[in-house]
């Protein structure tokens, strides 16, 4: 007897697949086995099949964020595997992939491996890793890239750092070469960046605090894409900020380069304004920036420039981020708000719709991972998310299933609450 | 509102003050006022002016702000908020008599501040105390050496003294 | 609003003093006003008054400094309050505790204000949110040093009458120098012209959004000010090397004799001090007539007693 999901009637939004319309969704065995008009399908009558009513939802392939920290290992007292992936699947997203800088980092295939089975074990959502590209993230001797990839890495980054040197960073992107896995920057010089801890400006000098000049992520932006021209290697950009890193973006994709790129949600809606009162729930890496940035971010995005939106969820705890601006950590921890965010900073304002939005959230991140998922396709695996586009809710950290609390957004009501989440055929996350 | 003194009172009162404070003075003794602000001060000028031209010789006169040595900075009685002013005292109080002046003796805490404020300043000879208007209400043992006007207002009047450097005339009223 | 008007009465609500920044030119002068009547203390044989009698006052230094902390506990004692003197060097923080944690304890013992100098921007905002006293603000990383800001207006006013339509520069490191920081804001609303000078890497670049403009020659904003304020180069500090050499930053930027024969003859010439003689400042100039840094000193104990008195009125009404 074969276990059966039935979704009907929902909007269905399947990017890869070129589909935008009402329809129903069939998954069978935890597989997709259809996607269209279903109600007279012969099956429905003989199985046994648990249905959901999606009328005026949207029934989309399960989400996925390649840019999460769950702090396992080293660090479980901010976010484990376990509490991170119940943040995940709440907020919709059946696919994560998690950043290397644990304690001790992710750089060799135990390590891989480790996440991978305390994912399986949580069975909330599929949990990917990337490997860190140097050893101990330092940035001076590569590390094993091979094994890592043979283990089920999803790319490299030294995320937390990036590369420094010149050098390191052109063996690394030739040494990847062997294994077509996408190598991410975050691009930080540090001799820009210096001790900054919010964007170099008008604020920065107001505040009497050190600033993080824009030209620290544009600078390694500009370096890392001369060294793709010469070694055809894919990377990806994360978390750009910038509207100079939107132009050498744009450049670089008109080049035909293989480059792709991410953005927050707090780089859409935040300013480094917020920093005035000095609250570090507004202190992140990179940083706060203009208006201006946010309003370039946003043409990228609505043009197609962007391939992944990404939270770049880093919870703390409350006692790290309870010391003065200078000294508490970076880092927003908005997994568990995330589409709520994006509906806010996108589909609000009209710079994307519905099945752009969607498109940055399935379809191209499983592109740039490798993964065959964030589709609707026959055969696929059955991972769905169940949208409300037009319900609105309070965001509450106080009922965020994430161990940590350093968001900013407590308090904003937004609109797209997450109804359903499904993974591999079966119903992970319910709202109530 | 009631007025219980006019202009030509006033002065008659600062006359009588003036002899009165003349006839106690021992020989020898210097002899200066010292106003307690606001108003305190102009009476204490006009009775110096007075004084110096009976005694012939010049009775230097000083301005005193008692705000920081009020009972009430740490339990505020009202909303108002004291202004902290200028002390100025241009003279040597040591071994002088010292009239301190103010223009209504109510409670006698204002009296026992200024007194707290001159003893930091150095030591008189003595300190009287002379008022225009002595109402009534004491809450402290203090009383007046040279009290002019007495007045039985009740407690939840105001009596205001109104000058002409500070306000525009001479007369005192009870509102 | 720190200050609201009640008929005629003016009334200082703020229980914290953190920037200039925050406050407008009327809150300012108040403050200023309020000085002078704390002035004629230090005159007397008994320089005490007893306004803040029973009052505890803790002195929260992180960062040293001798001559801020001996003024605020000098300030405070001639108000009678009591001080606790706390450095870092001699606390718990060198064990690991937090600032929110050194605070609380303090709070737990019953204090009143809590004067605080800590390397971290922000740092005198995070603890006014944080605990039920009074903060004063002796200094945080590179944001403000408010009671150096009053007290510098405070001198040029004394002299001058008004800072209305004065030119003042404001010559040295000054990305770097919280005192600038206040002394600028200060100063713009009281409506002087305020000129930042030194070379390219010490003076901010924000032109148009920061009420003052730049300059990097001394030698053409000399000839223009009414008043001068040197800024200490602070070389232990100053990481990457900014600037070549002292004696490079000295030709440039330095206030000589030379370039104070250039200089209005009643120009006034501060400092915030300490004085590196020499290198910012020549000797001869520091202690010529045209200086009033010693001024500076003296005011400061006005302003300061003036801010606690302030701050500890507005607490009381709180209750």
């Amino acid at each position: 007897m074969s276990f059966e999901l039935f979704i009907r009637n929902g909007r269905v939004i399947d990017p890869a697949n070129k589909v935008d319309k009402k329809c129903d969704v069939l998954i069978i065995d935890g597989r997709i086995a259809e996607v269209g008009e279903k109600n007279q399908d012969p099956r429905l009558k003989t199985q046994d099949c648990k249905v959901i009513d999606a009328t005026g939802k949207i029934v989309a392939p399960g989400l996925i964020d390649i840019h999460v920290h769950f702090r396992e290992p080293g660090d479980e007292e901010e976010e484990t595997i376990a509490s991170g992936s119940a943040a995940a699947v709440a907020a919709g997203f059946t696919s994560v992939v998690c950043m290397p800088n644990t304690n001790p980092p992710i750089e060799n295939e135990t390590d891989v491996e480790y996440i991978h089975r305390k994912g399986r074990q949580t069975r909330k959502t599929h949990v990917y890793t990337m490997g860190a590209i140097t050893k101990n993230r330092e940035g001076v001797e590569l590390a094993e890239m091979g094994f890592m990839a043979e283990a089920g890495a999803v790319g490299f980054t030294d995320d937390g750092n990036g590369v420094q040197e010149p050098m390191v960073m052109l063996r690394a992107l030739k040494y990847a070469a062997m294994f077509d896995k996408v190598v991410a920057q975050h691009c930080q010089d540090n001799s820009f960046a210096g001790d900054g801890v919010m964007n170099s400006g008008f604020y920065s000098t107001v505040l009497g605090l050190p600033g993080i000049d824009s030209l620290a992520e544009e600078a390694m932006l500009w370096r890392d894409i001369q060294l793709v021209q010469k070694t055809n290697v894919r990377y990806h950009a994360q978390h750009i900020s910038t509207a100079g890193a939107v132009e050498l973006i744009r450049a670089a994709k008109k080049d035909s380069l293989p480059v792709t790129c991410e953005v927050t949600p707090h780089h859409l809606l935040l300013t480094e304004e917020n920093c005035l009162e000095y609250d570090t729930n507004y202190k992140v890496n990179p940083p706060l920036r203009t208006e201006d940035d946010i309003k370039a971010l946003k043409e990228a995005i609505a043009e197609g420039l962007v391939d992944a939106l990404v939270s770049d969820h880093a919870p703390h705890l409350k006692s790290e981020k309870e010391l003065v601006f200078l000294n508490a950590p970076f880092g927003i921890a908005s997994l568990e708000c995330a589409v709520g965010l994006y509906v806010k900073a996108l589909i609000e304002p009209g710079v994307l719709d519905w099945p752009g939005l969607i498109s940055l959230l399935t379809e191209r991140p499983a592109k740039i991972i490798g993964v065959d998922k964030g589709t609707l396709g026959v055969g696929r695996q059955g991972d769905v998310t169940i949208i409300d586009p037009d319900a609105k809710y309070k965001i509450d950290v106080n009922k965020f299933r994430s161990k940590s609390r350093n968001c900013p957004y407590d308090g904003w009501t937004v609109a797209g609450k997450v109804e359903k989440t499904i993974v591999g055929g079966e119903i992970r996350f319910s709202a109530d | 509102m009631k007025v219980i003194l006019k202009s030509e009172q006033i002065g008659q009162i600062l006359d009588d003050l003036t002899s009165r404070i003349i006839s106690e003075k021992p020989k020898g003794l210097g002899i200066a006022t010292v106003g307690i602000r606001s108003r305190g001060e102009i009476l204490a000028q006009r009775l110096s002016s007075r004084l110096s031209k009976k005694l012939g010789k010049e009775v230097p006169s000083g301005t005193l702000d008692i705000t920081l040595y009020r009972d009430d900075l740490n339990s505020p009685q009202s909303s108002a908020q004291p202004q902290v002013r200028t002390t100025e005292i241009g003279f040597d109080i040591d071994d002088k008599i010292i009239v301190l002046v103010d223009d209504v003796l109510y409670t006698g805490r204002s009296a026992r501040a200024a007194m707290d404020a001159m003893i930091d300043l150095g030591r008189p000879k003595a300190i009287r105390l002379a008022v225009l208007v002595d109402r009534i209400g004491r809450e402290f043992p203090i009383q007046a050496d040279y009290a002019g006007y007495k007045s039985d207002a009740a407690p939840g009047q105001l009596v205001q003294v109104n000058l002409v450097e500070s306000d525009g005339k001479d007369e005192v009223v009870i509102e | 609003m720190a200050l609201i008007r009640k008929g005629k009465q003016f009334e200082w609500k703020h229980k914290h003093l953190l920037g200039l920044r925050e406050l407008n030119a009327e809150e300012i002068t108040y403050i200023l006003e309020t000085a002078e009547g704390f002035e004629q203390i230090s005159r007397r044989a008994v320089k005490k008054a007893p306004a803040l009698r029973g009052k505890v006052v803790v002195n929260l230094f992180f960062e040293d400094s001798t001559r801020t902390r001996n003024s605020f506990a000098l300030a405070a004692s001639r108000l009678s309050a009591d001080i606790i003197e706390f450095t870092e060097k001699t606390s718990s923080v060198s064990k690991g505790e937090t600032l929110l944690d050194t605070a609380r304890n303090l709070e737990a013992m019953g204090i009143d204000i809590v004067v605080i100098r800590h390397s971290a921007a922000g740092a005198a905002k995070f603890l006014s949110r944080s605990i039920k006293a009074c903060v004063i603000n002796a200094g945080d990383g590179y944001c403000e040093h408010p009671t150096q800001g009053l007290l510098d207006v405070y001198t040029i006013r004394k002299i001058r009458g008004s800072l209305e339509g004065l030119k003042i520069a404001i010559v040295g490191d000054v990305v770097h120098s919280r005192v600038a920081s206040s002394n600028m804001w200060a100063m713009s609303k009281l409506g002087a012209e305020v000129i930042f000078v030194g070379p390219p890497t010490l003076v901010p670049t924000l032109t148009g959004r920061l009420p003052v403009s730049i300059s990097y020659s001394l030698d053409e904003v000399v000839e223009k000010v009414d008043v001068i304020n040197m800024l200490r180069v602070q070389f232990e500090r100053l990481g990457g090397n900014p600037f070549p050499s002292v004696r490079e930053y000295s030709h440039y930027f330095g206030l000589t004799v030379e370039r104070m024969k250039r200089a209005k003859p009643d120009i006034l010439v501060m400092h915030p001090g300490p004085i590196n003689r020499g290198v910012e400042i020549e000797s001869e100039v520091a202690d010529g007539q045209n200086s009033v840094i010693l001024e500076q000193v003296k005011n400061g104990l006005a302003v300061r007693m003036a801010v606690l008195f302030l701050v500890n009125q507005a607490a009381a009404q709180e209750k």
